[in-house]
């Protein structure tokens, strides 16, 4: 590749996460983008299930979020929280069980009228490239009837990218890889080649 | 006296890895396993590539027919096994990147010692293997560089051995060696590692089926839609031809593109081996501040 080149290059395919992340990526507080417990921290949980209705014990995800005036973060740090920046971006393993589990906020719309989400990308063993998807808040169904995205898609499909909020706060979201209540899954480009 | 593995770091991982593949009785037999005395249920390497040549013929022929070439894996690639259950079955959903898509979370020199990009200095004493420098730059598919955004990286040792309690290869862990290193790119998009080349290691894919020595890279660009995990390649692997992994990507081109370049220019005399992988990630879809467009990004936009 010619380094000085400015023009449309070809990206470089992605390949699987493995098996053997789980030392390389986790970090400490990793899932807390705020702590748990501290005024507005929410709980968003879930499990992950492959095509079979098995949870999946080797996925890993991330999410990346506006905070809850819907603001974008700017802030570094997400590596070595301080307990008190706010920087938008969580990874969590799942576990045995294939839950995940994060402590952040609801995130605000991050315009007028927007639908708030949460950006998700999901990597597994088995995975062969990341595949992203969001996650909606449940409440503003007004917003959520003006999305994009979400009324580009039938009832069916739609219904797997909104939590559902638990009588405790928390939202609760699960993944499907593949089968009955697929998850939806993003392609952002439609000029990358095919992936499918 | 070498520092002792750190049990913590070693036994940090929550995961239950199973690396013997559950997915694999899921898998369409295609091929009758041809007898073998080690282990007859497993399926054979020639069985394996017989589905992997067959898939790769087939594409040939596609592109011949004027397809467009795939620059990506597959998602559905059935010779590697743990993929039959794990890849969505229907056509990815067309978006458009929505604010929050079009920013990328922020990583800094605060998050990450400048150290953590020497693999080979994080023990007391030296690692065993061929000590190897592994540099290039982060460019997006406009060729800008990702400035200041974080590389991460983790593989196995010199004798193709991760320290996971999981990984149950026989070879021997090295107390000298973890396997995990970090970087923030320059303003340049350029990342530099300093480390020891992983072996190839065996996996139950199939009978005697191992990976070719790789270098695992996760990637942030300036936008999340560009975030990326991928594994890196040493030039020349007799095992590419047999990993279900890297024909994942069916177009040669496109997995020529994760294999390294040896560069004796930068090779250190007396010291390390150089190779060179540069790495794009897709096009940028938000119109850049001047700062960014100018090179500044991680700690340099606060």
């Amino acid at each position: 590749m010619n380094s000085n080149a400015v023009g449309k290059l070809t990206p470089t395919p992605g390949q699987t996460v493995g098996p053997f992340y789980g030392y390389a990526l986790p970090f400490a507080k990793d899932r807390e983008l705020l702590a748990p417990g501290s005024p507005g921290s929410i709980r968003l949980q879930g499990t992950v299930y492959d095509g079979a209705g098995h949870p999946i014990p080797d996925a890993i995800l991330e999410i990346w979020q506006a905070d809850a005036d819907g603001k974008v973060p700017h802030r570094t740090g997400s590596l070595v929280r301080d307990g008190y920046t706010f920087t938008g971006f969580g990874r969590s393993a799942v576990g045995n069980t294939g839950v995940f589990t994060f402590t952040t906020v609801n995130p605000g719309p991050t315009e007028e009228g927007a639908a708030p989400f949460i950006a998700v990308a999901v990597f597994a063993r088995g995975l062969m490239n990341r595949l992203f998807t969001r996650v909606y808040l449940p409440e503003d169904e007004e917003a959520l009837a003006k999305d994009p995205l979400l009324s580009s898609l039938d009832p069916e499909r739609r219904r797997t990218l909104i939590a559902r909020r638990d009588p405790d706060g928390g939202l609760s979201w699960d993944i499907r890889l593949q089968g009955d209540g697929e998850t939806v899954f993003l392609d952002f480009s439609s000029a990358e080649g095919a992936s499918k | 006296m070498p520092e002792e593995i750190n049990l913590d770091v070693f036994n940090a991982d929550p995961i239950t890895e199973d690396v013997s593949d559950e997915a694999t009785e899921a898998a369409p037999k295609t091929y009758a396993p041809a007898g073998h005395a080690l282990d007859t249920a497993a399926e054979s390497q020639a069985d394996l590539s017989a589905e992997m040549k067959a898939i790769g013929e087939a594409y040939a022929q596609a592109l011949k027919g004027g397809a467009p070439a795939e620059t990506q894996p597959r998602l559905d690639y059935a010779p590697y096994r743990s993929s039959v259950l794990r890849h969505p079955t229907k056509d990815l959903h067309h978006a458009d990147p929505e604010t929050i898509e079009l920013y990328s979370p922020a990583f800094g020199h605060m998050d990450v010692h400048a150290l953590e990009a020497d693999l080979t200095i994080a023990h007391n004493g030296e690692p065993l293997g061929e000590r190897i420098v592994v540099s290039g730059r982060v460019l997006d598919g406009d060729g800008r560089p990702v400035a200041g955004q974080l590389v991460e990286i983790w593989q196995a040792n010199s004798a193709g051995r991760y320290i996971h309690k999981r990984d149950q290869h026989p070879a021997p862990l090295d107390p000298n060696f973890t396997g995990v290193g970090r970087c923030i790119t320059g303003a340049d998009g350029s990342y530099s590692f300093t480390t020891i080349k992983p072996g190839a290691y065996p996996w139950k894919n199939h009978l005697n089926a191992w990976r070719p020595a790789h270098i695992h890279f996760s990637l942030f660009g300036q936008e999340f839609t560009q975030r990326i995990v991928t594994q890196m390649y040493f030039p020349g692997d007799q095992l590419f031809p047999l990993d279900p992994i890297y024909q994942s990507i069916v177009d040669q081109d496109a997995r020529d593109r994760l294999v390294a370049t040896y560069n004796h220019e930068q090779t250190k005399p007396e010291w390390a081996l150089a190779y060179n992988w540069d790495i794009v990630l897709t096009g940028s879809k938000r119109t850049w501040t001047e700062n960014e467009a100018l090179g500044a990004g991680g700690d340099e936009n606060e």
